[in-house]
């Protein structure tokens, strides 16, 4: 990955308290998956989209920037969370609210 | 084909000391969920915690032997504090 690029998604995920990193935009997601995060984090504050199929530089590159295969990919206070699994799971056990807090793991 | 006694087996060497149980969940050998309480995990976000059960399974997840994976991780404060002990 080229510097401008690690540094883009340093930029991005700092500038904003919820990112997703998806297919579509809020409005029009284009995969089941990230309509469901986006619909799993809209409850606890504004997210931020990044529209991954607008760009394949971004596509690939956030895979590379979080060692993670797949596509939604949620970024809470600048950390990386995981994918739609994860987020679901989060949001079964209470703990998104902890996380959007800034509230650490057991 | 693997078998869920393979996978349990494996994640077991990665993370001696914890309770892992593993399911076969369309009897086809290559979708698996598993269930995994470590004290490894203590104070880590779940995505570590998951990376972690993955690292030892990359060979298989790699070539496709493997297709998925549902994980279920938990440290023992975590699953404690679930109500489940």
């Amino acid at each position: 990955m080229t510097p401008e690029l690690k540094a883009r998604f340093d930029q991005i995920t700092q500038s904003h308290p919820i990112v997703l990193f998806m297919k579509g935009n809020a409005l029009f997601p284009q995969c089941g998956f990230s309509a469901r995060a986006l619909s799993l984090l809209q409850p606890h504050g504004e997210v931020f989209t990044v529209d991954v199929l607008a760009d394949p530089e971004v596509r690939q590159g956030i895979k590379d920037y979080t060692n993670w295969p797949t596509i939604p990919q949620i970024f809470i206070r600048g950390q990386f969370i995981g994918g739609s699994d994860i987020l679901t799971e989060l949001a079964e056990r209470g703990e998104l609210a902890d996380l959007v807090a800034g509230k650490p793991p057991a | 084909m693997l078998d869920a006694d393979f996978i349990r087996s494996r994640i077991l060497e990665a993370l001696p000391g914890s309770e892992v149980e593993v399911r076969d969940t369309t009897g086809t050998g290559d979708h698996f969920e598993a269930r995994v309480i470590s004290p490894d995990f203590a104070g880590k976000m779940m995505v570590q915690q998951h990376k972690l059960v993955y690292a030892p399974l990359q060979t298989w997840l790699q070539t496709g032997e493997l297709h998925a994976l549902a994980l279920k991780t938990y440290s023992p404060e975590q699953w404690k504090k679930l109500g489940n002990r």
